[in-house]
């Protein structure tokens, strides 16, 4: 728009407006349409191409087979599966599943990592070395190698499920996984969770309310006592009230295997522990690099302050690291979850593991591959959205 | 990995650059080209397994080796391609593989909306199960609530489901991808059962088991697998060529025409062994062959009883018996339609 004002108010050639490719208007202009163009007609080309290799070679396509009975069995699942449902919703069973490992597989690569990463820099010697050991290893050696090292660790070193250890009464270790008993179902949970989004309620306000009178009046408030006592506190008083059910869903050996309580599946855990070891070598290293990048000025001069060094590490340093520890960590969050989908190797029925199945029985390639790219595609922004928030939520603000 | 494989399938149909491109003359390019390109399961002794020399072996081996001579008259001019269960359609379709060998079941599904076309069936199989002797089990209905390790992309996975379904059973899957791992699987103790073809577990207990005689294959066969060589929707004259190259196999066992022998009939008076041979011209021109595609077969391949009894019959570690798979009049399925 300035532009245009611009070049109205120069008066331009006699003969009227020029489309010479020297004027930067007319020229941005132009490339800008070329552009556009050429996208669209490669857009058209590929689509139309594909559609006419495909009813060359009588290739069914669409995406009505999602509604067609699956027939197949899925290992585990977080909803209720059964193998008369449809493709869609195994689909579904397989992104619930991807959710969860790369989920948990965040929290503890970021815990993991972090510790790694600080041990790296420890001034003790052996703690150092082993860090870095740990680092050299693992980042070196492919993730799919590693997979197979766990789920094989586990297949091959565990008992058959017939002598399973018994370590703790009621909790069974066997090549079939990690069986633990759960609480029965009775509504007294209901009331906890309850209670539980209650309390988190409660601190918020809290927190705001303590922050707020220290401000005012100088005056410290031990808000991080008072909200763990929030926390705990509530869901306890619901658990007391709802007369304290103490029946547990135990695992027995029967047939086959066990029934009942919760399982911890090899697969699971070979995935799991698999990205785990390896996205917490990287992480170490962002990490250490965030520390590093903090001048020791900063540490110096807080100290100059009398702040103690707990707070320094709190309110000076971390502040500073992070802002350069977010950014790499979000690549190494979305390289995660990627990777969770070497899990179709070792059997975790993940979301390409389902898809590869399905579109193996339908014969509808493009679409499921579309599909495995189109979810991977939705969790990576949903992480990176969230990920650049924080990141602009803790940067530097600058006067 | 393995779906980037399927990704680059898929792209391939996206981009249509590759050779698949061409609907109709296959054979034309695979003349041109030299050999034939042939998907092979990685490793199924029997039917697809490289040998301690890097020479792949297997009766679906041999059916690309039979294309190959009724080409080529040299069983060599086969480039084989491993593919997993779930590599083999977009390999097909994309043109990667000209034929697809590689213990295929025929289905509807797989004949229509995968874009298949398959040729006579090479072997009659069905799903069964092996187990471990020690949990004592001596049939399939006393498998509620075991746990199954099973290949991913396959019918097995289907008929596995349906089967348990159909008994008011229930079972708890273990699917991965390659076949290599299902079977560690097994054998580690992950699963009490382990499920495929019983050819192929007949394969595994004799190729793979540690103590082959600790496990056996329960007498259930919950299902008909019909393994056929498939080819691409489309191109008819490529389909012939497979469809024919399989049936001269069969009609060469029905005429009692050997490897050995084939060249005492040469001279044949009989005039359905004339038409075979080539001794009288015209079937191979009407496959856009040479005169001697049969005679080349025979020659080189055998017939369908020798191709069969060499990879997977009783003096094989398989140890199977003809049964469905015997000649019609023996009693079996395998029956060609008339060479004329």
């Amino acid at each position: 728009m300035a532009s245009e004002t611009r070049d109205t108010a120069r008066p331009s050639a006699p003969g009227g407006v020029s489309f010479s490719l020297s004027d930067p208007t007319v020229r941005a202009v132009f490339y800008q349409v070329l552009v556009v163009g050429i996208v669209i007609a490669v857009g058209w080309f590929l689509i139309h191409n594909t559609l006419d290799n495909l009813s060359k070679r009588s290739i069914a396509t669409g995406f009505g087979f999602l509604d067609r009975e699956a027939s197949f069995g899925i290992g585990e699942s977080l909803i209720d599966y059964h193998p008369r449902d449809s493709y869609g919703r195994a689909f579904l069973v397989g992104v619930l599943n991807t959710l969860k490992v790369s989920i948990i597989g965040v929290v503890l690569a970021t815990v993991l990592g972090t510790l790694i990463g600080v041990a790296r820099l420890s001034s003790n010697w052996l703690i150092a070395k082993l860090a870095s050991t740990y680092v050299e290893i693992v980042r070196n050696i492919p993730p799919l190698l590693q997979l197979f090292f766990w789920y094989a660790l586990v297949s091959e070193s565990m008992p058959p499920v017939r002598q399973a250890l018994n370590p703790i009464p009621g909790v069974f270790l066997s090549q079939r996984g990690l069986f633990v008993p759960v609480p029965s179902a009775d509504p007294v949970w209901g009331t906890m969770g309850f209670a539980l989004a209650i309390a988190v309620i409660g601190v918020i306000f809290l927190r705001r309310w303590a922050k707020a009178r220290q401000e005012r009046t100088g005056q410290p408030f031990p808000i991080g006592s008072a909200s763990l006592g929030l926390l705990i506190g509530l869901p306890l008083i619901a658990y007391i009230a709802g007369g304290a059910p103490t029946a547990l869903d135990v695992p027995k050996l029967q047939g086959f295997n066990f029934v009942g309580g919760v399982v911890l599946t090899p697969e699971f855990f070979a995935i799991l522990v698999g990205l785990v070891v390896y996205t917490a070598a990287f992480i170490a290293e962002v990490v250490r690099s965030g520390i590093l990048a903090v001048n020791w000025g900063q540490t110096e001069a807080a100290r100059a302050l009398g702040i103690d060094s707990g707070k320094t590490l709190r309110l000076v340093v971390l502040p500073q690291a992070l802002r350069v520890i977010v950014p790499p960590l979000t690549s190494q969050y979305l390289n995660l979850t990627k990777n969770s989908s070497l899990a179709l190797a070792i059997g975790y029925p993940d979301l390409v593991s389902i898809a590869n199945t399905t579109l193996n029985q339908t014969g509808q390639a493009i679409e499921g591959v579309a599909m495995i790219m189109g979810t991977y595609l939705v969790i990576s922004l949903g992480i990176s959205i969230f990920m650049n928030w924080y990141n602009k939520r803790i940067a530097l603000v600058e006067r | 990995m393995k779906s980037g494989i399927l990704a680059a399938a898929a792209a391939a149909v996206v981009f249509g650059a590759v050779t698949g491109a061409q609907a109709g003359p296959t054979l034309d390019a695979v003349k041109g080209r030299g050999f034939v390109q042939c998907g092979v399961n990685a490793g199924l002794p029997g039917f697809g397994n490289p040998d301690s020399s890097g020479n792949w072996t297997g009766l679906d081996v041999d059916y690309c080796r039979a294309v190959a001579v009724a080409l080529f008259n040299d069983p060599n001019k086969v480039k084989f391609t491993p593919l997993s269960a779930q590599q083999r359609f977009p390999a097909i379709q994309s043109g990667e593989v000209d034929l697809l060998s590689r213990n295929t079941t025929v289905t509807l599904t797989r004949d229509t909306s995968v874009g298949l076309n398959f040729a006579p069936v090479t072997y009659y199989d069905g799903q069964g199960f092996m187990v471990n002797k020690k949990l004592g089990v001596k049939s399939a209905k006393e498998l509620n609530g075991a746990t199954v390790c099973v290949q991913a992309g396959t019918t097995t996975e289907l008929n596995l489901a349906d089967y348990f379904r159909t008994n008011n059973m229930s079972y708890n899957p273990v699917v991965i991808e390659s076949n290599d791992e299902v079977n560690a699987a097994y054998f580690a103790g992950r699963c009490d059962v382990l499920t495929t073809d019983a050819s192929g577990l007949a394969g595994t207990r004799a190729g793979v088991a540690p103590v082959p005689d600790d496990h056996i294959i329960l007498p259930e066969i919950i299902s008909k697998e019909p393994l056929a060589p498939a080819v691409r929707h489309g191109d008819d004259q490529w389909f012939d060529v497979v469809k024919w190259t399989v049936y001269a196999t069969i009609q060469a066992e029905e005429m009692g025409i050997t490897s050995k022998n084939v060249d005492e009939f040469v001279n044949s008076k009989n005039p359905e062994i004339q038409r075979i041979l080539g001794t009288s011209p015209g079937m191979g021109k009407a496959l856009g062959l040479d005169e001697k595609w049969a005679y080349n077969i025979i020659k080189t391949m055998g017939n369908y009883g020798e191709i069969f009894e060499r990879n997977v019959g009783t003096k094989t570690p398989l140890k199977l018996e003809r049964g469905l798979n015997a000649l019609w009049t023996n009693g079996g399925l395998q029956y060609a339609m008339p060479i004329r």
